[in-house]
């Protein structure tokens, strides 16, 4: 008996759900609005069946339940309902086929008019590139990713110099006007959603997919991974910023085009060592750090991560945040720094400067610090070499109390919440999973033991 | 007649005297039966844990300590593989197939029991290689139950050197295993059924049970293959499925291979797979259904003729788990067309399942409790699959809660809701005791209710576009506070499910001693696994004389008959013979 | 995959009219005394399992080709493999194991005692002589990692003939321990089960390594 009850109890709650939850489609933000419509249609026809199946099991449990003296009847087969029930039901998913198909129809078929951008996926960024302006983009292959050429373009291409390249996770759209997807991935599988456009599409390596689709509401849209990718793939975000037309052809022009990453002369060290010696005062002359004065060891940093940090504490999406003191000190200072070429020359001067390993000042579980580390590892390196391709700077013979620092900010929101800093809200989301000062310092223990000098010498090769 | 003989023969095959022949490497399919789904429930313990810590993780992120992202992934992986390959394909082929066939179908054993027998132990070693991937260096693969390359066998991903060999050898030794086990259940029925028993006689069990292991023997040879493949592509450096690509900005040797390939081999097993779990479900459900209801399974030859379509139907609709790979779009059309097409004869067993309760005598034992539970449950789950499987509403739910919710109803609660039915039916006959009811009605409380505590909520998270396999949501812009709250409730109720498993677990233990001696045939059911005359059965089933059928499996409350059931083996009476005057 | 779809189709078609030819439109409930045929197949349970274990390997090796076939059109760089003409020897040779083995089963069920031994040495060296070909054939196609890796033509090529051949080597197994039972003076009458099934295995793997063959020579 309270079998029948509760069947009944369940659809009846089942329906408040439905209709109470505060979970629901996202307002669209793409011309898909009809993918909605083939959801709700789908709910209405299978809702219709969860009910009237279920609330007739209920009536039947409940009436032909066992009773003293009750039997049931012999019933083999009713070939005349069989059938009735077997054409209602085709009619039913025939209901719900049609307009799928109907509107699958138009999602194959690409618009004439659509413009033309490029998704590029790696283990764990975004990055994007535009066609420039012969509307055509230049070839492409994983074999050819270097530092220096990140998209892996082809500089033999005369149709990939002028293509635009965006080497951040941030995207942004003129509203209203159709596009064409190209996806392209560097490493692994990932998947392009963005939830508010509804249409989503995987990238694989080897191949470029594609799906298309219409901004229609300006405003900012987050890009999620939908595509097991690896460890980091949970915090594989990107952002997609719909504007009027105007806005983003002001954006768009302000970005470098291929040929121009091409022709950046080389960094100079020599130059950038005059421009050191302002900084010796706190962060030593060979650059080894002073922990008295909170200043970290720069000595052996990778360039591309110097350059960025100089630029985040330029612009304050680092050091800006309350609570911050050694940030905002360091933010007057990099005001110093006038453009980008004498931060490539001093960054170049810093990766180049060797200094002894710096003394341990954190103590902690080593063996357990490893099993944490394992984690890290994925796009620090093993040994905390650092990996460009991962955005993720060298840890090994760095100023140890300094990653403490820093992981303490991560978690606190002292570091990485500024909408700008995409890598910081990507260390911070790791940095969650250390859980606790414990944690911290068993890592950076870890940490101390590594020792990064041969695999760095063996990337070089 | 010369090869009647395996049926024909009075005396039983192979005669076991010492305890380590009875019971260590026996040869009896009901030893066997029993070895096979110990370790799976094992197996499948170790994926429940699994599974519990990743609840704590998602439910209170901040709280608890136990996983990283490392192995939160390496949790979901193995959580899904043990699940699915080792513990329901196992449980419900290697388990029930080898108890139910010779039993149902009246033979001594199965025909090849020396086979049967190793299969057991290729079985265990399979599961043996895979937990040890637990203790290996970098510990088991992280790569997702599906094993996708590239990302199963690159740095970035848990477990891509060892992890991920030993996940692949594993399932190539389970197949090996699979395949030894299925050509004796295949065999058996086809040929070693006594007396009467046509095909048309046989109880659903056993006809579910038959289509899985024909539909397992074809498809998992195309795990067998990607499994190959990817090995060499992991340890010699070939390119079947790697392309050229920029792994942590290092370039391997690969070149030219197709990620989306693999995909295609996997499904060409994995949508076949969901069916090997589902057609033995769908079977044995029926005559639980039956039996408790007192009443013959409605439209028995529609049910027959409905596994048979599923099954043949299942090998043309595997891409509708790729509509977002980036396959050529327009297959969407071709498997979208067919994937919905399968729900009808689905649907018609649904509806004969309901029918056959109307005007039942229904008793609400608890294995009736279990079978009224996973109509719920697998309408749900069906239902749901309709989105899913519709290309256009696929696209914005796909790698979304939705899917978790849709498949863990529809594969997972769904059997798992049959498996503790059936195991609470035929525990009398297996062990000659009764269990505890009241203890199995908390139980079948707690895991109904609960389960659909846990994923109820998870499809209207996918709707609003939560994202599957995250370690973490995060601060994700689109996500009201509530979605962390409900996350935290949906542990708890998970938490509740797991330890009604304990109690699940007490009861089938506790009662081996303590639980009331069990009449042979406890249901009054009429098929021939309760007529043996000793209980438990003893070995080669049938005592001196091998049974004789005359009439189907489910002769209820046949008009005129003095009880509420015939047995399978009772000769016809004209008294009330039946077949006349009813619609057909 | 469609060509695999077709082959699981096929085999599929086979139990459909497995179904229907066991009369699976008979109503159950109406209680007529089946007469002493029930639909239980008449062939030996090892036939039927034979035949079940030829329609699994049916399946991978269709999977496999399929994979052949899949990659092979996926990528731009392709390279063929150069089939080594002692293939056409190896193909040879295993016709002629086969029809060595239907002579066995022949000569066995004849009760001809010596031409049954002459024709189980035959079958046995040349099945030997098929493998020994093989490898061969690898050493000609690619003789080291290097090629494997480099190409996926001959990637495959090893794995379809070393899977091939390790049906093969459990076939032989089983012609193996019949043939000891045959030199062991065993009754022709116990061997005739036993033969007939090996020769349809031969004739069976001699038909995948056609196909194999064949895919490899004209895909």
């Amino acid at each position: 008996m309270a079998i029948a009850v509760v069947l009944v109890l369940l659809v009846i709650g089942s329906l408040i759900f439905h209709f109470a939850s505060p979970w629901w489609f996202t307002p669209i933000a793409s011309n898909w609005s009809t993918m909605d419509d083939t959801v709700i249609l789908t709910f209405w026809v299978t809702g219709v069946v969860f009910i009237a199946v279920n609330l007739f099991l209920a009536w039947v449990v409940w009436k032909y339940r066992h009773r003293k003296g009750h039997k049931a009847k012999y019933d083999p087969e009713n070939k005349k309902l069989e059938w009735w029930l077997t054409i209602v039901t085709s009619i039913g998913v025939a209901a719900m086929l049609a307009p799928g198909l109907f509107v699958w129809g138009k999602f194959v078929n690409v618009p004439e008019d659509a413009a033309i951008v490029e998704v590029v996926g790696q283990q764990w960024h975004w990055n994007f590139r535009f066609p420039g302006d012969d509307g055509e983009f230049g070839h492409s292959d994983a074999t050819l990713i270097t530092p220096e050429n990140p998209f892996g373009l082809d500089p033999d291409d005369p149709r990939g110099s002028d293509d635009v390249l965006v080497a951040s996770p941030e995207l942004r759209l003129p509203v209203d006007q159709p596009v064409k997807v190209l996806l392209r991935s560097k490493d692994v599988l990932h998947n392009f959603t963005v939830t508010q456009f509804r249409v989503k599409m995987d990238l694989v390596p080897g191949m470029i997919t594609h799906m298309w689709l219409t901004p229609t509401v300006p405003g900012s849209y987050e890009i999620l991974c939908e595509e097991l990718c690896g460890m980091g793939h949970f915090a594989m975000r990107g952002r997609v910023v719909v504007t009027p037309r105007e806005e983003f052809e002001t954006w768009l022009a302000a970005l470098p085009t291929f040929g121009a990453t091409q022709a950046l002369a080389a960094a100079d060290p020599a130059a950038g060592a005059g421009l050191y010696a302002v900084c010796t005062a706190c962060h030593g002359a060979s650059g080894e750090g002073n922990p008295a004065l909170n200043a970290p060891r720069l000595a052996g940093q990778q360039a591309w991560y110097i350059r960025r940090q100089l630029d985040a504490f330029r612009d304050g999406r680092r050091g800006a945040k309350e609570g911050d003191v050694y940030g905002a000190q360091m933010r007057a200072f990099a005001a110093m720094v006038q453009d980008d070429t004498s931060a490539r020359n001093l960054a170049a001067h810093l990766e180049g400067l060797a200094a002894p390993q710096p003394q341990a000042t954190v103590a902690g579980d080593v063996d357990r610090g490893r099993r944490l580390y394992a984690n890290c590892a994925n796009c620090h390196g093993h040994q905390g070499e650092g990996i460009w391709a991962l955005n993720a700077p060298r840890l090994a013979h760095m100023s140890d109390w300094y990653l403490v620092r820093q992981l303490q900010n991560f978690q606190h929101g002292v570091r990485g919440t500024d909408a700008g800093d995409y890598y910081g809200w990507q260390m911070a989301t790791f940095a969650d999973a250390l859980k606790d000062e414990r944690s911290i310092n068993d890592v950076v223990a870890y940490i101390n033991t590594l020792d990064p000098e041969p695999v760095r010498t063996a990337r070089k090769d | 007649m010369a090869y009647v003989a395996i049926a024909d023969r009075d005396a039983p095959i192979h005669d076991p005297h010492t305890f380590i022949e009875k019971y260590i490497w026996s040869q009896d399919h009901k030893v066997i039966a029993i070895q096979y789904s110990i370790v799976a429930i094992f197996v499948g313990l170790v994926a429940l844990v699994l599974s519990g810590l990743m609840r704590l993780q998602l439910g209170f992120p901040d709280s608890f300590h136990f996983v990283d992202p490392n192995q939160y992934y390496q949790f979901i992986t193995m959580h899904g593989m043990i699940m699915v390959i080792y513990l329901l394909t196992a449980l419900f082929l290697g388990g029930f197939g080898n108890f139910l066939i010779p039993l149902m179908c009246g033979s001594r054993d199965m025909v090849f029991p020396y086979m049967n027998m190793l299969s057991f132990w290729v079985y265990l070693l399979a599961v043996i290689v895979l937990l040890a991937s637990f203790f290996v260096q970098g510990g088991p693969t992280g790569a997702g139950w599906t094993l996708y390359p590239p990302q199963a066998v690159l740095p970035g991903t848990p477990g891509a050197g060892l992890g991920i060999i030993l996940m692949l050898v594993s399932l190539g030794i389970f197949i090996v295993a699979f395949t030894m086990g299925g050509l004796n259940y295949v065999t058996t029925v086809l040929q070693a059924r006594c007396r009467g028993m046509t095909l048309m006689r046989m109880p659903l069990s056993v006809w579910g049970i038959f289509v899985a292991t024909i539909l397992g023997l074809l498809a998992f040879p195309a795990l067998f293959v990607s499994a190959i493949m990817m090995t060499l592509d992991g340890t010699l450096g070939t390119s079947f499925f790697m392309p050229a690509l920029s792994s942590m900005g290092q370039a391997p040797e690969h070149d030219g291979g197709s990620p989306l390939l693999f995909q295609h081999l996997f499904w060409f097993f994995g949508h076949p797979e969901v069916y090997i779990v589902a057609l033995p479900a769908f079977g044995i459900v029926s005559d639980l259904l039956a039996t408790h209801a007192r009443k013959n399974i409605f439209g028995y030859r529609m049910m027959v003729w409905a596994i048979l379509a599923i099954g043949g139907l299942s090998f043309v609709v595997w891409a509708h788990h790729m509509y977002v790979s980036g396959m050529n779009p327009y297959f969407g059309f071709f498997f979208a067309t067919t994937t919905l097409i399968i729900a009808v004869p689905t649907a018609i067993k649904v509806y004969n399942w309901v029918l056959t309760l109307w005007k039942g005598d229904i008793h609400l034992t608890v294995p009736m409790l279990f079978a009224i539970g996973f109509i719920f449950t697998f309408v749900h789950g069906g239902l749901t699959g309709l989105f899913l499987g519709n290309v256009t509403v696929d696209l914005p739910l796909s790698d979304t809660y939705f899917v978790v919710g849709h498949f863990h109803m529809v594969m997972g609660v769904s059997p798992v809701l049959v498996v503790f039915g059936a195991i609470y039916h035929w525990y009398p006959k297996l062990t000659g005791r009764m269990w505890d009811d009241r203890l199995g009605r908390i139980h079948f409380w707690l895991t109904f209710l609960g389960t659909y505590a846990i994923y109820l909520p998870m499809h209207y998270l996918g709707i609003l576009g939560v994202p599957r396999r995250y370690y973490a949501l995060g601060e994700t812009e689109f996500l009201p506070q509530s979605v962390h709250t409900v996350n935290a409730a949906i542990t708890i109720a998970a938490l509740v499910v797991a330890a009604s498993v304990v109690i699940f677990l007490y009861n089938m233990i506790v009662s081996l001693w303590r639980g009331e001696k069990s009449p042979p045939n406890p249901w009054k059911a009429t098929t021939l696994e309760w007529q043996t005359p000793d209980t438990p059965a003893k070995h080669g089933n049938w005592g001196p004389r091998l049974p004789e059928v005359h009439r189907w499996a489910y002769d209820y409350s046949v008009p005129g008959a003095p009880d509420d059931f015939i047995p399978q083996n009772v000769p016809v009476d004209s008294r009330y013979a039946t077949g006349t005057g009813h619609h057909g | 995959m469609s060509n695999t779809a077709i082959v699981v189709a096929l085999l599929v078609g086979i139990a459909v009219w497995f179904a229907v030819a066991s009369r699976l439109t008979a109503k159950p409930w109406e209680n007529r005394e089946q007469k002493g045929d029930v639909g239980v197949l008449h062939m030996s349970p090892q036939r039927i399992g034979l035949w079940v274990f030829m329609a699994v390997v049916t399946s991978l090796f269709a999977l496999f080709l399929t994979a052949y076939s899949m990659r092979m059109h996926h990528s731009i760089g392709w390279c063929h493999l150069t089939i080594p003409n002692i293939l056409w020897v190896n193909t040879a040779i295993l016709l002629a194991a086969s029809v060595a083995l239907q002579l066995a089963a022949n000569a066995v069920s004849g009760g001809r005692r010596d031409a049954t031994r002459t024709a189980l040495v035959a079958a046995g060296t040349l099945s030997i002589g098929f493998l020994a070909g093989q490898v061969l054939a690898w050493r000609a196609v690619g003789p080291s990692l290097y090629f494997v890796q480099g190409s996926p033509a001959i990637a495959f090529f090893y794995v379809l003939t070393i899977v091939h051949g390790l049906h093969l080597l459990g076939g032989l197994a089983v012609l193996g321990r019949a043939s000891l039972r045959f030199a062991g003076g065993a009754e022709l009458v116990d061997l005739r089960q036993s033969l007939s099934l090996c020769a349809t295995y031969w004739h069976f793997l001699l038909l995948v390594w056609l196909a194999v063959f064949g895919v490899l020579l004209f895909l």
